[in-house]
């Protein structure tokens, strides 16, 4: 039997939602209003922010001509679509072998994959930097996408042995007496199967790789910066330029934020994919 | 044709040995069944058969030529599985073709054969909808229309109707069984139900932790069981079984009487307390709480009118008395 709410207490629990909704949503909204201020108002009060005069999309302009957007748009782009990718290949079959064909030692692989995600990135910087540096890898595209695609690919590896795992042995098994090869059996079987969960851990890491911030930061410079590093150019040491560094960071955000919102019945889907059939 | 051979098939995981040796033949043309308890490895036999396992060591010949090594495709078998085990994402005719398309016959082909095994399952209606939308039997006879279509060298059932409802169940059984008769393709069926045995094989052969027990015809197992296993494995209702000195009077350490061959007599040698009576018509079952031995199931005609509680006398059928030894061998 379902349980008897009362409508107080559904009154209650939508303000307090709504109000927590509220909340996390004001730093994104207060971004939005500061960036079509001028520099000056956006500086003041809180109170005569919202209430001066002036609304202006002169920051858009500005940005876009003191640091060329689409450059490092682009870039963004070709390091979170090319990490993904990149990921996927290396971990399909990975999955796969953990969750059909497990060893002894498969717990222990995935556990210790997870565990490099505990450690904190800035304990292998310096390493990290010096083997760029050694291979002329730094500030390049094909750096960042490797560096991205290697910081992501347990949750990968983890996200489509979780789904794979949801597929029947047996159906694979009779693709196989059915005469299917390996790579027909991926391909016309499993694949087909596991599209929704493939398609989350798509979206889930082109998101993970677009907000990444530690690594685009420490090993670009100007060739390969993605957007993370155009919206941390405006807060130099030369001062803060808030409605511009509010601009950029909206140009920045407004991308992924749009895939998020188009595609999140897919993402939610795929993230509960198998718990409730 | 079809001839199966297993020379000392023995399968291990780690250090449980699943099958520890195993010889059998398995002739053209034969519907064989592997029945047993759960974990006897009926299962884990099929599927060295299939290829869907690797011996640890042994042979498996398939129409005289070593299979040991060969992968599931190249053994010209074809397999039903348990949970159907069909493409969810494709239509029953995409389901059918499938083993069809992997072996690269022309999509002609492929479609005249589907439909061929389409009317002879009964499925022709259905060829455009996907599995989800079919039955629990309609799936099933999905599976064997995929299964037919290559025309294999031999058909290998794993408990194909234990999924099924008890009147759906009756219906494939005689469906699978006819199959047989029409398309005379060696069958190797699993099941831990000694019903579907007896009805459906030419040879049951009869398992018991990875061992074979018994390999024989439905009514040699039943006549003349080689052990206690057997004995209390093939047949129901259970065949009674009774040791101490009832059984030393037979000279055996053991005495094995089915319910069916006790009858209920004016003046028998056994008297005894009506515990439970199960009229079903046609059978009635009782189960007497004999002086001295102790519970005997009893199997009557339907018209015997007996109740809780009511004292009977009852006599076993003197010949068809089972002897067993100390071991658990029957003594002939």
């Amino acid at each position: 039997m379902a349980r008897a709410v009362s409508n107080r207490t559904k009154v209650i629990n939508t303000a307090i939602a709504g109000t927590l909704g509220f909340v996390m949503f004001f730093p994104i909204l207060w971004i939005i209003i500061l960036s079509f201020k001028t520099e000056e108002d956006a500086i003041r009060a809180p109170l005569e922010v919202l209430f001066s005069a002036g609304w202006t999309t002169e920051n858009f302009v500005t940005v876009q001509e003191r640091s060329d957007y689409f450059k490092h748009f682009s870039n963004s782009v070709i390091i979170a679509l090319g990490s993904t990718l990149l990921g996927l290949v290396i971990a399909i079959p990975a999955a796969w072998s953990m969750a059909f064909v497990p060893s002894k030692h498969t717990k222990d692989v995935l556990m210790w994959m997870l565990s490099t995600k505990m450690m904190p990135p800035v304990g292998v910087l310096v390493p990290i930097y010096l083997i760029f540096r050694d291979t002329g890898m730094l500030d390049s595209r094909i750096g960042l996408t490797i560096i991205l695609m290697l910081i992501n690919l347990p949750i990968i590896i983890w996200m489509l042995y979780t789904y794979f795992r949801e597929i029947p042995g047996e159906i694979l098994e009779a693709a196989r007496m059915d005469g299917a090869s390996l790579k027909k059996e991926i391909l016309y079987v499993l694949a087909p199967m596991a599209v929704p969960g493939i398609a989350s851990t798509i979206l889930l890491n082109i998101i993970l790789a677009w907000n990444e911030a530690f690594w685009t930061l420490n090993l670009t410079a100007a060739k390969a910066a993605p957007l993370t590093a155009f919206i941390a150019s405006y807060s130099s040491p030369e001062g803060l330029f808030f409605a511009k560094l509010s601009a950029a960071s909206i140009m920045a955000i407004a991308p992924i934020l749009i895939m998020g919102w188009f595609s999140q019945k897919q993402l939610v889907r795929g993230l509960t994919f198998g718990a409730v059939k | 044709m079809g001839q199966i051979t297993l020379k000392q098939v023995r399968k291990s995981f780690g250090d449980v040995h699943v099958i520890p040796g195993v010889d059998l033949d398995i002739n053209d043309g034969e519907f064989v069944v592997f029945v047993g308890p759960s974990g006897c490895g009926k299962s884990t036999l099929l599927r060295l058969i299939a290829g869907l396992e690797d011996t640890t060591s042994g042979i498996i010949a398939i129409d005289g030529k070593d299979a040991t090594a060969l992968p599931p495709a190249k053994r010209g078998l074809a397999m039903v599985f348990q949970s159907y085990a069909l493409y969810p994402h494709m239509t029953v005719r995409k389901n059918i073709a499938f083993p069809l398309k992997m072996a690269g016959m022309t999509p002609a082909e492929q479609e005249k054969r589907v439909e061929r095994a389409a009317s002879v399952l009964d499925l022709t209606s259905y060829l455009d909808r996907r599995p989800g939308q079919l039955s629990g039997g309609q799936r099933q006879r999905v599976a064997i229309g995929r299964a037919i279509v290559r025309e294999p060298a031999a058909f290998l059932f794993d408990e194909p109707l234990s999924n099924l409802d008890a009147a759906l169940r009756v219906g494939m059984r005689q469906e699978i069984a006819e199959l047989h008769q029409s398309l005379k393709t060696t069958m190797v069926y699993v099941t831990h139900d000694q019903v579907e045995a007896m009805t459906m094989a030419d040879k049951i052969v009869v398992l018991n932790a990875g061992r074979i027990e018994q390999v024989g015809s439905p009514l040699e197992l039943y006549r003349s069981p080689v052990n206690l296993f057997v004995a209390g494995f093939i047949g129901s209702p259970r065949m009674n079984f009774i040791d101490g000195a009832e059984a030393a009077k037979h000279g055996a350490a053991t005495i094995g009487i089915r319910p069916e061959h006790v009858n209920i007599i004016a003046a028998g040698p056994w008297t005894g307390t009506v515990g439970l009576a199960e009229h079903l018509g046609s059978d009635t079952f009782l189960k007497v709480t004999v002086d001295g031995i102790g519970i005997l199931n009893v199997r009557a005609n339907g018209e015997v009118g007996h109740h809780h509680g009511d004292r009977v006398s009852l006599a076993p059928q003197a010949d068809k008395i089972h002897r067993f030894n100390r071991d658990g061998r029957s003594i002939t």
